[in-house]
């Protein structure tokens, strides 16, 4: 996946609590294989007059403005896969639904956390000049806003290193390969049901 | 100095960490990994990548998202839906795994079949691509959905790198009234606490009311604790649980199912447990409980009316309000039993088991169905032991589809849809935008209620309308 550093690019805001991946993703596209692009079907069918993802204000945006328990509902990383290839890097809300948040660090895409009310001030900062950026630097974990506000973020250690380095999880795990062997060995002897006969 | 009690989550977590790195992170040991159609891309990632299954035998593979709820006999006709059938049939096979597939005598939805197969046991670790495997829980298991990245590192490694989660405890004691089931309880604990009022929390449900509930209604409760946002549900094991789990195919037997029983009589919190949060509701103040809105935390009790954003006064709550109502077509101040509804749908993970198909057929015996209506099994042994029942009969009866096993008109993708801007009274776990299908509006409700609404074609209060 593509590391994460740094990012300045336009914030769109969404005043809408609770999106659910069905929203970003609609179940009918999870067929689809990754290859043909998930873009096309970020909120696919939320695409009415007036949804801020089309307002050429925002255009070319990257970070996406949000409101409380964003990714709510379905695991499907094709949640994630649609904002990617939409072309959006980071999320900001006062919450996330915590497998979305998960998938999201697992593909490059930073989801940042900060309270109610300063994502609120940023969602209508943003919708005063439509258009204005705001830059992330996540080794620093900060935000800064359109008036060079700096709002800092905490972050997962774990969860920062990964997206600064870009790196597959399981390379990591396979380092660990002796601690499973022996950790499957001992549970294998203090759990012998663990592995079903079958019927 | 005696160690500090710990709660049944703390037992489980502690029992299955491999190894955990200065920055918290701890390495978690999966023992049951299932899988389902959804699960191509995390194939597709191992095989890139040339990886093997680690632990094949502690791999299932269940289709149930994409299969047809009719004529299983012929070959299904959307060939992009026949496709994710075979994908999985396909990957099932060529890493060796145990597959229930579309013509398995066991086949189902994969949070009802684990149960009934013995799959799920009280103390494991288990993961699958579905949110709703916190389900599993009601075992006293630690389990929870993850995305299809997480799926190939599990298939890869049997491991999951895992942030030890907080606490959350729910006690519910009390007697639930009549007709009030676990549906309407776990509705009454997310409309408490909100849609996101669980995040980053592992829930244990306690109490009277919660020990008083049959397995069915604890995996209802655990099913739906990913609506809260909890990352899991879980139900300390007791014997209700284990009378359930003795006998299932999977299941230790004889002497081994005894040790086994041994080791899981110790897994329940131990008094003076600490939880980082705890949460108290009376379950004889539940009423059977409905949602109004586009998320689960709209959900009152059915006497109530639809709430007014006007008497909002967080203007932010109160948008959000409008928006929702604006989508499900309702004017505040309605009366929720003068809702009139398009159609009934009784099924899903949450509500698709012996006991919710015998709960709707109670109202539907001897009454006729005003709206039409689809009835799906949770998986063929639950179908055929309803059939051996007669429950297909009064369903049939009451002017209601009797379907085969499967996700079916819950998340939409087997050809089962809402039409758009119909009503539907749904014994599913969500209500979002499009969830049933585009523009589709849900009600959630348990399968009782769901029954009385089909046969009044409006939301119903069971209560009035009274089993036969």
């Amino acid at each position: 996946m593509e590391p994460f550093v740094t990012l300045t690019a336009v914030a769109v805001p969404l005043d809408i609590a609770n999106i659910d991946t069905d929203q970003l993703l609609p179940a009918r596209f999870l067929k689809k294989p990754r290859s043909a692009g998930y873009g096309n079907f970020l909120f696919h069918d939320e695409r009415k007059p007036g949804f801020p993802l089309d307002d050429p204000a925002y255009a070319g945006a990257r970070v996406l403005v949000a409101d409380r328990n964003f990714g709510c509902g379905s695991s499907r990383e094709g949640a994630v896969y649609a904002l990617v290839d939409g072309g959006f890097r980071c999320v900001v809300a006062p919450s996330f639904g915590d497998i979305f948040a998960a998938n999201a660090a697992k593909n490059g895409l930073l989801t940042i956390t900060l309270p109610d009310d300063a994502v609120a001030a940023l969602r209508r900062r943003l919708q005063r000049t439509p258009g204005a950026t705001v830059t992330v630097d996540l080794p620093a974990q900060t935000l800064t806003d359109p008036d060079g506000a700096v709002l800092p973020f905490a972050i997962d250690p774990f969860k920062k290193d990964g997206l600064i380095a870009g790196l597959d999880d399981v390379a990591l795990t396979l380092q660990q390969q002796d601690a499973i062997d022996a950790f499957d060995r001992a549970d294998a002897e203090a759990r012998h049901w663990l592995v079903p006969a079958g019927p | 100095m005696t160690a500090p009690p710990r709660s049944l989550f703390d037992k489980v977590w502690d029992a299955h960490v491999v190894t955990t790195r200065p920055d918290g992170q701890a390495l978690l040991a999966i023992d049951r990994h299932f899988l389902h159609e959804g699960s191509f891309h995390a194939f597709g990632m191992i095989d890139h990548a040339g990886r093997k299954v680690r632990r094949p035998e502690l791999t299932f593979t269940v289709a149930d998202h994409y299969v047809p709820s009719h004529a299983r006999s012929q070959p299904i006709a959307d060939p992009e839906i026949a496709n994710m059938v075979t994908l999985l049939d396909a990957n099932a096979a060529r890493h060796g795994l145990r597959h229930f597939g579309l013509h398995d005598p066991a086949q189902g939805i994969v949070h009802v079949l684990a149960p009934e197969q013995g799959l799920t046991l009280p103390g494991l670790t288990i993961v699958c691509g579905d949110s709703h495997t916190s389900t599993h829980g009601a075992f006293g298991a630690l389990a929870f959905g993850i995305g299809a990245t997480e799926v190939s590192h599990v298939l890869a490694t049997q491991t999951l790198w895992q942030r030890r989660p907080k606490t959350m405890r729910v006690t519910i004691d009390g007697t639930l009234g009549p007709h009030v089931t676990a549906k309407d309880l776990i509705l009454a604990v997310i409309a408490a606490i909100g849609a996101d009022g669980a995040a980053g929390h592992v829930i244990e449900y306690a109490g009277s009311a919660i020990r008083g509930l049959s397995m069915e209604g604890r995996l209802t409760v655990c099913n739906m604790a990913i609506e809260a946002g909890a990352r899991a549900g879980m139900i300390a094991p007791d014997d209700t649980t284990f009378a359930f789990v003795e006998g299932r195919p999977f299941a230790p037997k004889g002497a081994l199912f005894d040790r086994a029983v041994a080791h899981w009589r110790g897994l329940p919190s131990e008094p003076g447990a600490v939880f980082d949060r705890e949460v108290t509701l009376d379950a004889a103040a539940i009423a059977p409980t409905v949602t109004w809105g586009t998320s689960p935390e709209t959900a009152v009790p059915v006497t109530a009316a639809v709430p007014d954003p006007g008497a909002e006064a967080d203007p932010g709550r109160a948008g959000q309000m409008r928006k929702m109502l604006d989508y499900m077509g309702l004017a505040p101040g309605t009366p929720l039993e003068d809702v009139p509804i398009d159609r009934v749908f009784i099924g899903s993970c949450t509500n698709a088991r012996l006991e919710d198909l015998r709960a709707a057929a109670a109202v539907l015996r001897g009454r006729r169905a005003v709206v039409p209506g689809l009835v799906v099994p949770g998986s063929v042994p639950v179908r055929r032991q309803a059939e051996a029942e007669g429950l297909d009969r009064v369903f049939a009866d009451a002017g209601l589809e009797w379907g085969e096993p499967g996700c079916s008109m819950c998340v939409g993708i087997n050809g089962d849809l809402v039409p758009p801007g119909q009503r539907c009274a749904s014994t599913t776990n969500r209500n979002f935008p499009g969830r049933q299908g585009p523009n589709a509006r849900t009600h959630l409700m348990s399968p009782a209620m769901a029954a009385a609404a089909a046969v009044t074609g409006r939301i119903t209060d069971v209560r009035k309308l009274g089993g036969r």
